[in-house]
């Protein structure tokens, strides 16, 4: 092998190695949301929210499913899931997408958050509920997201987010997201 | 008994509970609309599910908003005269102080009644109705 056969096979491996790296802590984040959020949440788990994308590391995307069952229908003449459901789902795919856009484990609170609902979803499907944290200022954090059934470009419901940050109050949710070891002590 | 029996009953008698009972979402969480001189009264039982932090052991903002939405679209059904459920068109939900895990209440009074929109604020609060734990202004179609 020449030298730069040689030099080109070290900088493949080394690439393949980064690429690795990356995708090795994409799923380890994303297993920390599963864990800590999704399941440790009683609400969430209620829901039965599921991990789909965490995105790339402090870029504040998540993206969670929301899987269709009888019991979150709101209007039993059409089978569509009630509205509230969306909401709660959005809700918590919007703090998510704050917790992923933090550089360090802070308590947050959601200030408010508007939905539109812009076209009813339909019975008896799965909702992705995807949103971003575009925006963290000291005090505020401000989230964008839209849920859908599979394609973004035909949406159930944008969402609207601003969230209170504490940067005074670690939390213990987002010190379990950090060391993935959730729910530990909890009642 | 149809959904139309329990809509007609609950006017009739001022006795929404068939009518909570035939929306599934809110039977799975325990919510209930009573009905008193103000008019309707979302109430939410505390139930374990509900939780968000469990840290704090507050309860879920989606199930506050769920609450708030809920009470909204059965106020503009029980005053109005359609037979089917509002259509929500938007809701913004204002989070004003953790909710504790207790009974929460809701209750809705119409901004603006128009013949096909209404707005509507809602407010939730727990033990003191003077320190509210959430409020959301909405728009619903008249179904």
């Amino acid at each position: 092998m020449s030298e730069r056969d040689e030099a080109a096979a070290a900088k493949t491996a080394a690439a393949k190695t980064a690429a690795e790296k990356v995708a090795a802590e994409k799923a380890a984040r994303a297993a920390r949301i599963d864990q800590a959020f999704n399941r440790a949440v009683p609400y969430n788990a209620w829901l039965g929210l599921e991990t789909v994308d965490v995105g790339e590391k402090g870029a504040g995307r998540l993206v969670l499913r929301l899987p269709f069952r009888e019991e979150l229908v709101g209007n039993p003449e059409t089978g569509v899931l009630h509205g509230g459901v969306i909401t709660a789902a959005m809700d918590a795919t919007s703090g998510g997408s704050v917790f992923l856009a933090l550089a360090e484990p802070l308590r947050i609170a959601t200030l408010d958050l508007r939905i539109d609902y812009l076209r009813p979803a339909e019975a008896g499907r799965d909702v992705l509920c995807s949103a971003h944290c575009y925006r963290v200022s000291r005090q505020v954090a401000f989230t964008r997201g839209v849920a859908h059934h599979g394609d973004p470009g035909e949406p159930i419901a944008h969402a609207v987010g601003t969230f209170m940050i504490f940067r005074d109050a670690p939390s213990r949710m987002a010190d379990a997201l950090k060391s993935g070891r959730a729910g530990e002590g909890e009642p | 008994m149809s959904f139309l029996e329990a809509l007609a009953r609950a006017r009739r008698e001022g006795d929404l509970s068939e009518v909570v009972a035939a929306v599934p979402y809110m039977r799975a969480m325990g919510m209930e609309m009573r009905v008193d001189e103000e008019g309707v009264l979302g109430v939410l039982p505390f139930a374990e599910h509900h939780i968000g932090n469990y840290a704090i052991r507050a309860i879920h903002g989606g199930v506050l908003g769920a609450l708030l939405e809920s009470t909204a679209a059965i106020t503009v059904l029980y005053t109005s005269e359609s037979v089917h459920l509002p259509r929500i068109v938007n809701i913004t939900v204002e989070y004003l102080r953790s909710a504790k895990a207790e009974t929460t209440f809701a209750r809705s009074r119409f901004t603006k009644q128009g013949r096909r929109v209404v707005s509507v604020r809602t407010v939730a609060w727990q033990g003191d109705a003077a320190k509210p734990v959430a409020a959301a202004q909405s728009h619903l179609l008249i179904g």
